[in-house]
């Protein structure tokens, strides 16, 4: 059963590539219909998996074997425990409301058929990531997914910044694969073993060494899917996918995938603290990071963009913090793919409306043009920022919470920073929303802004419940720390000291969230000039920049691999084609000997190689005389 | 007699070519065709009958041919020969239908063309067959003919002064294997009886010294044909002279008698020797990965380019072979197999992309998706499989290469492996410039696929898809060869470090 939930969308994804134009009519409408099935799906495994006690919840499946050479053993296997399951109703979910959104979204472009195979493309990568019950088949699946985003990314590719966008992006990913990669190595060569189960049952017998070479490279892996410090680079310039992507690859689900991994190889982590610190660290660093670009960003979609980068911060921030931070980490994720994959398509709404105007200095008053979309991203702005009882509330605030009662300097130093974040981040989504829904209209003179058709509409409403009601949900009762307890916490079950009540925490928090807010209103709510001022400070201009991460990429790594590339290139025809051609000439006697084998005489060539024969068949004549 | 049937089936059918009417190049065409389909049918038959279980050679055949010299005809099979053999066969009809008109504008006649392409097929069962050092040597050698007058007659620019380049670079390595060979025929004839069977070879007694000698002179001759760097510069100017046929033959078959001969040879007759070269041998795999990867990345040609990134592959075959692990070996020949189709799919491509537009130069090309999309998605899924993308074939067979490695020679690995990244790079780049931004001057008009072009590209990329994801019966056929392999030159897996104390 568990196999379908990715041969659904497999299947679409197949058939619209295949099918090509003979698919368009009706291409978008089986690829909604494939992605919804499979949520529904999922929703049937899940009531049946709520039905049964808690330590039979977890499933697998073997599909067949696929790799198996020596002691190296991969089965195709899938397993659906309480994590996966998460994750499962997440992609399908959100997936699915995505596909209805840009069945409309994506209505008038010539290649809307192609969009829909890359959508289900998607999906069925993604679910293969979250399903495998091995380190490979996560790659696979960890892969698929960087692929669909990369032809995502690039689907207006004709545009050549789009198909370098998409390009910078595969390769960044690229980098981060191979600590997936060495990861899975040292896990096999110390513990025989690349499959989740055997891993957790194998970890405690390894040494500290392995353990943390092993956790560094998971980080490394996550830092590239994720867009964590330092392979951040990509995410901005992703931004060149059509909306709909950035709301479920490039927020929701894809980059995400970092905390899947680190929370799933809470096995590794929970014995190597060192490479648990510097996932927390790592976090840390990445949540302030965004922060402070999502300030200095004009254009809509990339200030929702360093958003998420801080968000996926939060989140891998909690799962540095073991077995006390998984299942919050895990919470913010699902609250986020509400609240953020709800801001994005509402972002895709007003640039519907707006002719793909994504500068907000030339938007302004949008929310009379467009209630409903005002109202959806305001709620899931209310969530980002943490106001109670919205989603974000409930899932940053424990994130805080867990990491400020770490206790030490750890702990103030990784809390303050996500409290700091918190702080940073209602000062640039207020702006956003006061740049793009209130204030005058900035609006250029073709611009007619209007609401989106209720296909479009409709999902945004879909998640704006979820961003309103999810966090509650989840920590009624403990719900989601219960449901994930048996799979990430089956090491340690001492309770955590608690340094910090919660009303502290949330009063603090609180404070700093209304600073940031009114700061933003008070900066933005006047009269905001529709170019980007120039006369702003060295400090504006480098988080306008990215903090400079491309100029330091550049600097550090493409030019001087530009220049050895060349001089390589230089080498090979002199310096080691020259070597071998003197020593052939040398070898051949003279260089009269050369030009005239090479004279066009072919016969002579194949004389050469008779001669070689005939040569060895006289020696053995001569030898066994 | 199964396998020398088979053998001789090409050349059974140039005989027929030969008769045929000068004049009628569409029935010589056919005739080819049919030939290279009837040889692929022939040899899925006889892989059908192979017994995995069995560890020794199979369709073994021996008959004395110069008894005198002790020469015999020795044919056999093992999994590492048989799914060699696969491959060429598969790839040989593949060849003959992607590039039906490649022919008609060289210097000799499409006739001609077929009769070499046939007696090159021969040639090319023939030397994964022998079992016999002797009939290897003659094959090893003869194979170089046919090859050079289809690039010599048959190619594009340059091609006479690749050919010979090609030709030279050859024989020199021949030379030094011929040496070795003579050598080992002198000592076997001291030690029980003039003979070239390699089972009876590899009973020799030598000293260190000449067993290092006579090593290279084996291992130099292959590490030319399966370019290693620092010899592989011959390998761009033949792939850019070539046409893609030959190129697709040149790369995807003839290389692939250097990495063969590295394990039938070299770490058959040579166990010691072998042992004493492998830390130089690593470190040039090693930098060939790195070094034809970006060399790759520096190329304005896309045939150089090809050329460059299967150095940076043949550097992983040889890394695999070296590292004497299960799956560094089993891995090493399936990566033999799957480099032989992503590399065929590539050059296959490629020529028709070069043939529309009239130059191979990336440049020249520019927003070919939206004009030619099939050409175009071809192209990229190739390129995908060069990269060795998870779920496409080559990805099975770089990982175990790598795995294999790292449980032996960690560094070696994690050197190796970044070379995953630039190869991201060197088929993205020119993915870009050619597929992707607006349709430049000159491919506005460009033509997509045709019916007789879609044919021959869809097997292979279904053999990459299929491939990667059910190597299985592949690697079933390998392993016990494999293993074989490694047990004879007195290795066995390294174990997993959690269980070495407890042994």
């Amino acid at each position: 059963m568990i196999g379908y939930l990715i041969g659904l969308p497999l299947l679409g994804a197949t058939l619209l590539l295949l099918g090509g134009r003979r698919t368009d009519k009706w291409g978008h409408l089986l690829a909604t219909a494939l992605s919804a099935s499979s949520f529904a799906l999922g929703a049937k495994l899940f009531f049946e998996m709520l039905a049964r006690p808690t330590e039979e919840r977890a499933i697998s499946q073997k599909l067949f074997t696929w790799i198996h050479v020596g002691g190296f053993q991969v089965d195709a296997g899938l397993l659906l425990d309480q994590l996966s399951i998460c994750f499962v109703l997440l992609i399908t979910g959100v997936g699915t409301l995505i596909h209805i959104y840009s069945i409309s979204y994506m209505s008038h472009d010539h290649d809307r058929r192609r969009f829909f195979a890359y959508l289900n493309l998607f999906i069925a990568a993604m679910l293969l990531l979250v399903l495998g019950d091995s380190y490979l088949n996560l790659y696979v699946g960890w892969e698929g997914v960087g692929l669909a985003s990369y032809l995502l990314i690039g689907f207006w590719n004709q545009k050549p910044t789009y198909a370098t966008a998409a390009k910078k992006a595969f390769v960044m990913n690229r980098i981060g694969d191979m600590g997936l990669s060495f990861a899975i190595m040292i896990s096999f060569a110390t513990l025989g073993a690349v499959s989740f189960k055997d891993v957790a049952e194998r970890a405690p017998a390894a040494s500290n060494a392995a353990l943390t070479a092993m956790g560094i490279m998971l980080l490394v892996a996550a830092t590239g899917k994720s867009a964590q410090f330092p392979l951040q680079a990509w995410l901005g310039d992703a931004m060149a996918g059509p909306t709909p992507v950035s709301a479920l690859i490039h927020a929701a689900t894809m980059v995400t995938a970092g905390v899947y991994l680190i929370t799933r190889s809470n096995f590794i982590f929970d014995l190597a603290p060192d490479a648990q610190l510097a996932v927390a660290v790592v976090g840390a660093i990445t949540l302030l990071f965004g922060a402070l670009v999502g300030t200095a960003k004009d254009d809509i979609k990339k200030a929702l963009a360093a958003s998420t980068m801080s968000q996926i911060g939060y989140m891998i921030l909690g799962a540095g913090l073991g077995p006390v931070g998984y299942a919050f980490a895990i919470m913010h994720l699902l609250t986020h793919g509400f609240f953020k994959a709800g801001m994005f398509l509402g972002a895709g709404s007003v640039m519907h409306g707006m002719n793909d105007e994504v500068n907000m200095r030339k938007y302004g008053a949008l929310r009379a043009a467009m209630p409903i979309t005002a109202i959806t991203f305001g709620l899931g702005y209310l969530a980002i920022i943490g106001i109670p009882p919205f989603a974000g509330f409930y899932s940053k605030d424990k994130l805080i919470e867990v990491a400020l009662n770490a206790g030490g300097v750890k702990g103030l130093l990784l809390g303050g920073a996500a409290l700091i974040g918190a702080g940073i981040t209602a000062f640039y989504m207020t702006r956003v929303v006061v740049l793009t829904f209130t204030g005058k209209a900035r609006w250029d003179h073709e611009a007619h802004p209007h609401e989106s058709p209720a296909l479009m509409w409709i999902p945004m409403a879909l998640l704006a419940v979820g961003s309103v009601a999810s966090g509650y949900l989840f920590t009624r009762g403990d719900a989601l720390v219960n449901w994930l307890t048996p799979v990430v916490a089956h090491h340690h079950t001492e309770h955590h000291e608690e340094l910090y009540s919660p009303l502290t925490i949330s009063v603090v928090a609180l404070s700093l969230v209304a600073i940031g807010v009114l700061t933003a209103i008070f900066k933005y709510r006047g009269d905001v000039s529709n170019t980007a001022p120039e006369n702003v400070s060295i400090f504006t201009r480098i988080a306008r920049r990215d903090l400079l991460q491309d100029a330091v990429n550049e600097a550090v790594f493409m030019r001087p691999g530009q220049a050895l590339t060349e001089t390589l290139v230089k080498v090979d025809k002199s310096a080691i084609d020259g070597t071998v051609r003197a020593v052939g000439l040398s070898a051949l006697g003279s260089a009269q000997g050369l030009r005239k084998l090479q004279s066009g005489y072919v016969r002579s060539y194949a004389a050469v190689i008779l001669a070689g024969v005939v040569s060895l068949l006289l020696v053995i004549w001569v030898v066994t005389q | 007699m199964t396998l020398t049937i088979i053998g001789l089936l090409p050349l059974l059918g140039a005989l027929v070519i030969s008769a045929l009417p000068k004049a009628n190049d569409k029935l010589i065409k056919q005739a080819a065709l049919a030939t290279t389909i009837f040889v692929a049918l022939g040899s899925y038959l006889m892989a059908a009958r192979f017994d995995r279980a069995e560890i020794g050679l199979q369709f073994y055949e021996s008959y004395n041919w110069i008894s005198s010299f002790g020469i015999k005809y020795s044919v056999g099979l093992d999994g590492i020969a048989l799914v060699l053999i696969l491959m060429s066969v598969t790839l040989a009809p593949i060849v003959v239908v992607a590039g039906w008109n490649e022919a008609d504008t060289g210097r000799w006649s499409v006739k001609t063309f077929y009769i070499l392409l046939l007696v090159l097929e021969t040639m090319m069962i023939g030397v994964f067959a022998a079992t016999d050092v002797f009939l290897f040597y003659v094959f090893f050698e003869a194979m170089l003919i046919p090859v050079y007058f289809l690039i010599g007659g048959y190619g594009t620019g340059e091609r006479a002064a690749a050919a010979v380049k090609f030709l030279l670079y050859s024989l020199f390595g021949g030379l030094l294997m011929l040496a070795s060979i003579i050598a080992l025929y002198v000592m076997s004839g001291d030690q029980g009886g003039h003979t070239f069977d390699i089972g009876a070879l590899s009973q020799l007694q030598m000293s260190k010294t000449t067993q290092n000698w006579l090593f290279l002179g084996f291992f130099i001759a292959f590490a030319i044909k399966a370019p290693l760097w620092p010899l592989h510069t011959w390998l761009p100017d033949a792939a850019d002279s070539a046409t893609p046929g030959t190129s697709v033959l040149l790369l995807g078959v003839l290389d692939k008698v250097g990495t063969f001969g590295m394990i039938r040879y070299c770490l058959n007759l040579f166990p010691d020797a072998s042992k004493t070269f492998t830390p130089i041998i690593l470190v040039l795999s090693v930098i060939s990965i790195i070094y034809g990867a970006f060399l790759a990345i520096g190329q304005r040609n896309i045939k150089r380019l090809i050329a460059f990134t299967s150095i940076s592959h043949f550097g992983f075959i040889t890394m695999g072979i070296f590292a004497m692990t299960t799956q560094g070996h089993s891995g090493a020949t399936l990566y033999m197999v799957n480099h032989g189709f992503s590399t065929a799919a590539l050059f296959l491509v490629a020529g028709w992309m070069i043939s529309r537009r009239k130059s191979s130069t990336i440049a020249d090309f520019g927003g070919l998706q939206r004009v030619t999309p099939i050409m175009a998605w071809s192209f990229f899924i190739a390129g995908m499989s060069s990269l060795a993308l998870p779920g496409l074939s080559s990805f099975v067979s770089e990982f175990l290469v790598l795995v294999g490695t790292f449980t032996r020679y960690p560094w070696h690995a994690v050197i190796a492996t970044f070379g995953i990244v630039l190869a991201a790079l060197y088929i993205l780049i020119p993915v870009q410039r050619a597929l992707h931004g607006p349709t430049t001057p000159g491919n506005e008009s460009l033509t997509d696929l045709n019916l007789r072009e879609k044919i021959a590209i869809a097997p292979v990329i279904a053999i990459i898809v299929a491939l990667g994801f059910f190597p299985s019966p592949l690697l079933n056929i390998i392993n016990p060869a494999a293993q074989a392999t490694i047990q004879a030159a007195g290795f066995s897996d390294p174990v997993a470090k959690i269980e070495q104390g407890n042994n």
